[in-house]
């Protein structure tokens, strides 16, 4: 059992590697609760999936990924929102063709036969590649994720609850929400590293599925879907170290393992319909 | 009394063609204005003017501080955990929303929730609560505001009596401390219980105190089709209406 346990902390690789995915639920366990609350899971995985090209280009320049990330979520933001202006297509497609404009010049920027074969690492994610420099970003920008989440708590949750009374309170619903959308590109710019383009998604969406609606407050909701992450992530890391599987889709394989076990629990735990209440 | 709301020569709307046009009306510190108008007819336009959400194309606004709004209690998600003391709390937001709740805060909050009737049920989820003690629940968050001048959106549409007779006196009570209340309605024949009515019809029809504004000729020009007129009866009894409300389903 002891070996069990320690064995993942033995090499300096792994112990990076558990240090990333305990990094990765800090930030976004936290931070799904407001992805659910906002639902904001569809240009969540658009934000992942349009970085790719910068992920591409990072990796052939040798540079750091998190560079390329926060790079390519800032074009794939930018080209969204210019093409979301035209109402007549709407802004749902105009992500869609972005978005899957993107991913395709990224895969062939990948695909490239003098490229560095490193397309898989970035599509899925590789804990283990994780470089201590690497490690050092990613807390840095987790601290600012965490901060702005803490700052941004009371205006999330008026414009969450009631955006028309929010705004009547004084605050910019439009403007909360734009601020939460920089913490979410942040939070996938750190994220991709460890979960790679198409796996990143799992950790800004199961965490606040696993929990549901079994805590009374957003700040509770937060803390369990920062365990949940940590948790899931510790699980998917010892799973893949003791079964030989690949990091990365072990980890999102534990995180969707947590979401489906929470929403089984909150249907077989959920009660009847109350009765009305006296007034 | 001293004017606590004015409006001269308002025109409001979304960007394109005004949707309000020509509202002037005047109240006091400390007195009550019904406003009255059919769907669409601009009492949210109005609201949203005199919160400032909407850039006002004509005319002019002048406000002691900033009001507090009270929405219905249908627009506010049941599903999100937040108790009653907690949206009570959030009228405590305006100028230090990135800092915590302080004490003072919440003894604010709390007495907010008390003061409306929900002692007891300050640490209740919102969705738990009918929807009279929700609409309450808003009501302490305006309250929290301490503002001047509140502005009530139907607060006693589809409101349990008990929460009625609640608010009826919650009314009364911020009346004698001298706040001016602004309260939209359907409810004609309610309307003649304030100071004073101002109808609508994507522009003024008419303002003043009800014996003198709430006559067939102008009820029908606020509400047209959309509106029974009962006749003035023997004795002096005033004319009757009742304003027919669509739902949206």
């Amino acid at each position: 059992m002891i070996d069990f346990l320690t064995g993942p902390l033995e090499s300096g690789i792994d112990r990076r590697a558990l240090l990333e995915v305990v990094l990765l639920g800090l930030l976004c366990g936290p931070l799904s609760f407001w992805v659910r609350s906002f639902r904001l899971a569809y240009p969540s995985e658009s934000l992942a999936h349009g970085l790719l090209p910068g992920l591409v280009l990072a990796s052939l320049a040798g540079a750091p990924l998190i560079v390329g990330a926060a790079g390519g979520v800032a074009v794939a933001a930018v080209a969204v929102a210019i093409a979301s202006r035209d109402r007549r297509i709407g802004s749902d497609t105009a992500t869609a063709v972005v978005v899957s404009g993107a991913f395709g010049l990224g895969g062939l920027l990948a695909l490239r036969p003098d490229a560095p074969a490193r397309l898989e690492e970035l599509l899925f994610g590789d804990p283990l590649g994780v470089s201590a420099a690497d490690l050092a970003a990613a807390g840095a920008l987790a601290l600012a994720g965490g901060a702005a989440l803490a700052v941004l708590h009371r205006p999330l949750t008026a414009v969450a609850f009631d955006a028309g009374g929010a705004g009547a309170l004084g605050l910019r619903p439009g403007r909360v929400r734009l601020a939460l959308l920089l913490v979410l590109a942040t939070a996938v710019a750190v994220a991709v590293q460890g979960l790679g383009s198409l796996l990143v998604l799992a950790v800004l969406v199961a965490p606040a599925m696993a929990v549901g609606d079994r805590v009374r407050s957003p700040g509770r909701a937060m803390a369990a879907g920062a365990a949940v992450a940590v948790g899931a992530g510790v699980v998917g890391l010892y799973s893949s170290f003791h079964l030989g599987g690949a990091a990365g889709a072990s980890v999102a394989l534990a995180l969707c393992a947590a979401a489906a076990g929470g929403a089984a629990l909150g249907r077989l735990r959920r009660p009847a319909a109350p009765p009305p209440r006296a007034a | 009394m001293s004017a606590a709301l004015a409006v001269e020569g308002l025109s409001a709307g979304y960007g394109g063609d005004p949707v309000l046009t020509g509202v002037s009306f005047a109240a006091e510190a400390g007195s009550t204005v019904c406003v009255l108008g059919p769907n669409g007819g601009g009492k949210t336009t109005l609201f949203r003017a005199l919160l400032g959400q909407l850039p006002h194309t004509e005319g002019d606004i002048r406000l002691q501080g900033h009001p507090a709004h009270v929405a219905q209690a249908a627009h506010a998600r049941l599903d999100f955990p937040v108790s009653a003391l907690d949206v009570a709390l959030m009228g405590s937001l305006a100028g230090r929303w990135w800092l915590p709740a302080r004490r003072s805060d919440r003894e604010r909050a709390r007495a907010a929730v008390e003061r409306v009737g929900l002692a007891g049920l300050e640490h209740t989820p919102y969705g738990a609560l009918s929807g009279g003690q929700r609409q309450r629940v808003l009501i302490a968050r305006a309250l929290v505001q301490d503002a001047q001048v509140l502005l009530l959106d139907e607060p006693l549409a589809g409101v349990d009596p008990a929460s009625a007779e609640t608010i009826t006196a919650l009314f009364a009570d911020l009346r004698a401390e001298g706040r001016t209340l602004l309260v939209s309605s359907h409810d004609v024949e309610g309307a003649r219980a304030f100071d004073s009515v101002l109808c609508l019809n994507r522009g003024q029809v008419a303002f003043g105190p009800p014996a003198e504004v709430l006559d067939a000729r102008v009820l029908e020009a606020t509400y047209g089709h959309e509106l029974i007129v009962i006749p003035a009866g023997e004795g002096g009894r005033p004319v009757r209406a009742v304003a027919v409300q669509h739902h949206e389903h």
